[in-house]
């Protein structure tokens, strides 16, 4: 302590860059390690080929991206597209509103109301993805109620409706709250202009209201795609044999088939997806 | 007046769809019968069978050990971090980088690891899924640190350097007691995300004893049984009381910013 003390008037700068190094290189080589290391391994993975026993054997190949263009995989990943892009469509149409009735009500019931939003995210993953087993199965809830109006039963379980079911339940929490925050910032006068000025309600959302929320609406349609695109336990809880989603694939080429490096190249394809995903919502925000 | 009526319909649409499984669930590990989809009447026998249950008895020490290792070393490194890039860095791209792991989907963080251990001939075991869950804790207790930080005053600091003391006795005097309340936040964050993180620790464990959501998710590939519900009301019920727990305390920690 004394030495810095010392040495602290002479070169300010040599206690900043100690002090940069002894907070920011822990953290860092920690990412370094366990987060670059790693995605380099995954992306050098893609252009190697699988070892006889599992593994990988480091000769140079390009057969892992030939074979994710065969239309079997590709097919995979377009199902994938579709159900993410279902899902996150669903979650607007409910959230929007949802968020929009939040936004209006008064500081203290909307903390709670909020609070009531998310709290069910912060239960147990699986646990909340079973509870919908119990639901749509035959005797299931879902079944009874229509039964008692005179409907069903349906084959409510294991098909695409509940994968898109479990993914609702669980990220719609993920698209309410950035719409919460882009609605709640809005200036409530523009709305009392807009409607002074002769628009109806309709045309106020139209081009007021909806205009100025487009942000919110990005970034909640990212926060629910990106989970669901790569998700691989609902489709298993819920999908049963027939659906297969890339996620399902990715696991299955790690844990059970063992061909890393065609694992590895589906798991670039879906890193790829996103980041298209992720530039597109940049650029349309900016826009914006 | 109607109008505005009908504007809280979707709210409460939302409502019953987000809590009508909760509920189902809680009712249902209530039930006397065998079935988990009818009602036969109150009974208590689904949690003494889940008290017996030593499967699940052990997932949940193996997941407890989990996430106290990773919480421990989240929290000392994403502290650290945060303080480097607010006060120590103007770089975007370490910004970035200390995001990634949060932002990342959990199955690419997971076989990324997976092969990563595989190189480094590392047997996987329970501390090579504590690490991986420090890796995305950090990120969340560094992001949660950080808001904390932006908030506060850095007056103080500078006097405390003015004062002669060097980086590390400021950090240790000023900073870190008034960070306390979002490193505890940060803290109980990765603690909660750790309890629940399933994918990661489904490709890090190896043969190790399963976590506790390993247990649930094989037990439900075995098929549905009211057992699973008596577990899922009583996390159910941890979970609320830590949730209402934490808003509290950033409550207080807020009051507290307020006054001081």
């Amino acid at each position: 302590m004394t030495s810095e003390l010392k040495a602290r008037p002479a070169s300010p700068s040599r206690g900043r860059r100690l002090g940069a190094f002894v907070f920011l290189s822990p953290g860092l080589t920690y990412l370094v390690v366990l987060l670059l290391v790693p995605l380099a391994l995954v992306l050098s993975n893609t252009v190697f080929q699988r070892g006889r026993f599992g593994g990988v054997v480091y000769e140079f190949t390009t057969e892992n991206f030939a074979r994710l263009m065969d239309p079997l995989y590709l097919g995979v990943v377009g199902g994938s597209l579709r159900i993410a892009a279902l899902t996150t469509a669903i979650a607007l149409l409910i959230g929007y509103p949802t968020a929009y009735a939040i936004a209006r009500l008064s500081p203290r019931w909307k903390t709670i109301a909020l609070v009531a939003i998310v709290l069910p995210f912060w239960t147990n993953f699986i646990i909340r993805v079973y509870a919908w087993i119990i639901l749509l199965s035959g005797p299931g809830l879902v079944n009874s109620g229509m039964a008692a109006i005179g409907l069903g039963p349906y084959e409510l379980l294991y098909n695409q409706g509940a994968i898109v079911t479990g993914l609702l339940y669980s990220y719609l929490p993920l698209m309410v709250l950035p719409l919460y925050a882009a609605i709640e910032r809005l200036d409530p006068q523009l709305r009392e202009a807009s409607a002074n000025l002769g628009a109806s309600p309709f045309t106020t959302f139209r081009k007021v209201t909806l205009p100025l929320t487009v942000p919110g609406v990005l970034s909640g349609c990212l926060f629910v795609f990106v989970p669901s695109f790569g998700n691989f336990v609902i489709p298993e809880i819920l999908g049963g044999n027939k659906s297969i989603m890339v996620g399902n694939l990715i696991r299955d080429q790690f844990l059970k088939a063992r061909d890393w490096p065609f694992g590895s190249t589906l798991a670039l394809a879906l890193i790829a997806v996103l980041l298209v995903l992720l530039m597109a919502q940049a650029w349309m925000a900016r826009r914006a | 007046m109607r109008r505005s009526k009908l504007l809280f319909v979707p709210l409460w649409v939302t409502y019953v769809f987000l809590y009508l499984p909760i509920v189902v669930l809680v009712v249902m590990s209530f039930n006397a019968g065998e079935s988990a989809y009818t009602y036969e009447g109150f009974s208590l026998k689904w949690y003494g069978e889940l008290a017996a249950d030593e499967r699940i008895r052990n997932g949940l020490i193996n997941t407890l050990v989990v996430a106290v290792g990773s919480t421990a070393i989240a929290t000392v490194l994403g502290t650290l971090l945060a303080v480097g890039l607010a006060r120590h860095s103007r770089s975007k791209a370490l910004d970035a980088l200390a995001l990634m792991p949060a932002v990342l989907p959990d199955l690419v963080l997971a076989i990324g690891l997976l092969l990563f251990y595989g190189v480094i001939a590392l047997t996987l075991g329970h501390y090579s899924v504590i690490l991986s869950h420090a890796l995305f804790s950090m990120a969340f207790v560094a992001a949660v640190v950080r808001t904390r930080l932006s908030g506060a005053d850095t007056s103080l600091e500078e006097a405390s350097r003015d004062l002669g003391a060097g980086h590390v006795v400021t950090f240790m005097k000023i900073t870190l007691p008034q960070l306390a309340p979002g490193i505890v936040a940060g803290a109980l964050l990765a603690f909660t995300l750790s309890l629940d993180e399933f994918v990661i620790a489904f490709f890090t464990i190896g043969n190790a004893e399963p976590t506790l959501p390993i247990v649930i998710y094989s037990m439900i590939r075995f098929g549905v049984t009211p057992k699973i519900n008596a577990l899922a009301a009583i996390l159910l019920l941890v979970s609320f009381v830590a949730v209402i727990a934490g808003q509290r305390l950033t409550r207080i920690g807020e009051a507290q910013r307020a006054e001081g």
